[in-house]
């Protein structure tokens, strides 16, 4: 008898929408194409005005066909390729030193009052201005361009870590305590969960970071042998090959875009769980 | 064991103040506290907002010390909020579970235990559920489940209800005083209302506002079940309520 009346449970969204599924992927999908389409008219129109030469503005037409061309060639896997893998490594590396820090700053507090400040600093660094540095350092070399890629993301992703850290609500610490979890176990489960949705802000904000500084790098460090995209975007230009340069430029925007896409995902579906998001 | 008659003390406070720096001057939160619990004792502690309680139910749960005197605690203690606090990455159950995990249970156990934990309140079913897809009566039943599971003697409830309707506020009463009445558990209970802790205790304590002292003390002889509308219940709550008025005015002024 004492049992409480069940309140409703919120469903999300699981009723009508099923079969209609064609529909949602419409929805989510039309005002993407239609801002594309609307971008290339844009361009098409410039071109049309005649405002600039072709052979420095070519039209969208001509830049498709260029880039299904040079998909064609091996050369461009070859590129996509060394850029990609540099990403990745500089990314994973600054994901590394960038937790560490943000880890190490947030639980000490003489290193927080020291370098909490720096670490936002850092953040709004342009990673360019590393360059000459690197260079003198590392020579035109990889390693010049981790080194800037590393700089850039680890600041982001240790700054991530450390806001969400700051945000855990102070009644889940005092829960946690009370349920006997101390240092370390309250970190693993308390703290570090809790800060998970900043944490991946970070993540996400580091990936920006570490792309941006790779093109960078890669226009400015030229690595023999090595015809990354960044490389290649140089070469275009300096001979005057506006049309792949264009195909190029679209080829990186499309991975930016796509990678941000896959961290958008995450952090959607980290949010959800978290209750944070309906 | 069993037959002991109440004498054994489960929480005994003696002479505890607590003080905060505050702006260049220190708070006095709590003066001079004296306090003792018997072993399976449900003891209510009433005060107007900012007397101290929560205060003091920090110290007894070791999450603050006493600037001075002395606390001492039989055996383990749980502590439940306001808030229900659960954490939002865990379901109903995992939260549950947490707490039997650092309480040491084995990872095999663990799972069965909550289930049989929720279902003790009434949770069949949103054992998946998260947080954030659960009541508020469901959620503090869950931090229920979750106090119960550190298998605690004795439970520190910090104005556990407060923030819910009156009817669920009922419902929940009544499978406290159920639980507390088929285990060897001891409560201490914090309110700033009279009536809701005349309904739940043995006995009743009643604290000044600041600094936060005890004002004074009455045992509830009504027998149980007891229901919050009745007349007997009103009438012990208004005289608690007018001694705390008058407390407050003098503070006041």
């Amino acid at each position: 008898m004492s049992s409480e009346v069940i309140a409703p449970v919120v469903v999300i969204a699981e009723g009508p929408a099923a079969a209609p599924n064609a529909l949602r992927v419409w929805a989510w999908l039309w005002p993407k194409l239609a801002a594309i389409i609307l971008a290339i008219a844009a361009w098409q129109i410039v071109v049309w005005s005649g405002w600039k030469p072709d052979y420095v503005l070519p039209g969208p037409l001509p830049v498709f066909q260029r880039l299904g061309q040079d998909m064609g060639h091996g050369d461009f896997y070859v590129g996509a390729a060394t850029t990609l893998r540099r990403a990745l490594a500089g990314y994973a590396i600054a994901v590394v030193v960038g937790s560490s820090l943000g880890v190490l700053v947030a639980r000490i507090r003489v290193l927080r009052e020291a370098v909490g400040a720096a670490v936002l600093g850092f953040q709004s660094m342009p990673s360019i201005a590393w360059f000459p540095l690197a260079i003198l350092l590392f020579q035109q070399s990889e390693e010049a361009i981790l080194f800037v890629v590393i700089l850039g993301a680890a600041p982001a992703v240790a700054s991530g870590l450390l806001g969400g850290v700051d945000h855990v609500q102070p009644q889940l610490i005092r829960v946690g305590r009370a349920m006997g979890a101390r240092g370390f176990s309250l970190y693993r489960h308390v703290i570090l969960p809790a800060a998970l949705p900043g944490f991946v802000s970070g993540l996400k904000q580091g990936w920006a970071f570490a792309w941006r500084s790779l093109m960078a790098g890669e226009l400015i460090v030229i690595v023999a042998h090595q015809p990354s995209l960044g490389q290649q975007l140089q070469f275009a230009r300096d001979l005057a090959d506006a049309q792949q340069m264009l195909a190029l430029m679209l080829v990186i925007f499309v991975i930016g875009v796509l990678i941000d896409g896959v961290f958008g995902a995450a952090d959607k579906a980290i949010r959800r769980r978290w209750g944070l998001l309906l | 064991m069993v037959t002991t008659t109440g004498v054994r003390t489960a929480v005994s406070v003696s002479h505890v103040t607590k003080s905060f720096p505050h702006g260049g001057q220190q708070l006095i939160a709590l003066k001079d506290v004296s306090l003792e619990v018997a072993r399976g004792e449900f003891v209510c502690v009433v005060g107007a907002s900012g007397c101290g309680k929560s205060t003091l139910l920090n110290i007894l749960a070791g999450l603050d010390r006493p600037t001075a005197g002395d606390v001492r605690i039989e055996g383990r203690v749980a502590l439940m909020f306001q808030e229900a606090a659960l954490l939002p990455w865990l379901t109903a159950s995992g939260n549950v579970e947490l707490a039997l995990e650092l309480r040491g249970m084995n990872r095999s156990d663990r799972k069965a235990a909550a289930h049989e934990l929720l279902a003790r309140l009434h949770l069949q079913g949103f054992e998946k559920r998260m947080p954030h897809e659960l009541s508020g009566g469901m959620k503090q039943r869950v931090a229920l489940a979750r106090a119960l599971a550190q298998d605690a003697d004795t439970l520190l409830m910090d104005e556990p209800f407060a923030s819910l309707d009156a009817i669920t506020r009922d419902l929940l009463h009544d499978e406290l005083v159920r639980l507390w009445e088929n285990t060897p558990l001891t409560v201490v209970f914090v309110t700033h209302n009279p009536r809701e802790a005349v309904r739940l205790g043995d006995r009743v304590v009643v604290f000044t506002s600041r600094p936060g002292r005890v004002a004074h003390e009455l045992h509830i002889d009504l027998p149980r079940p007891r229901h919050l509308d009745s007349p007997e219940i009103a009438v012990i709550a208004s005289r608690i309520t007018d001694r705390l008025k008058e407390e407050m005015r003098a503070s006041v002024i």
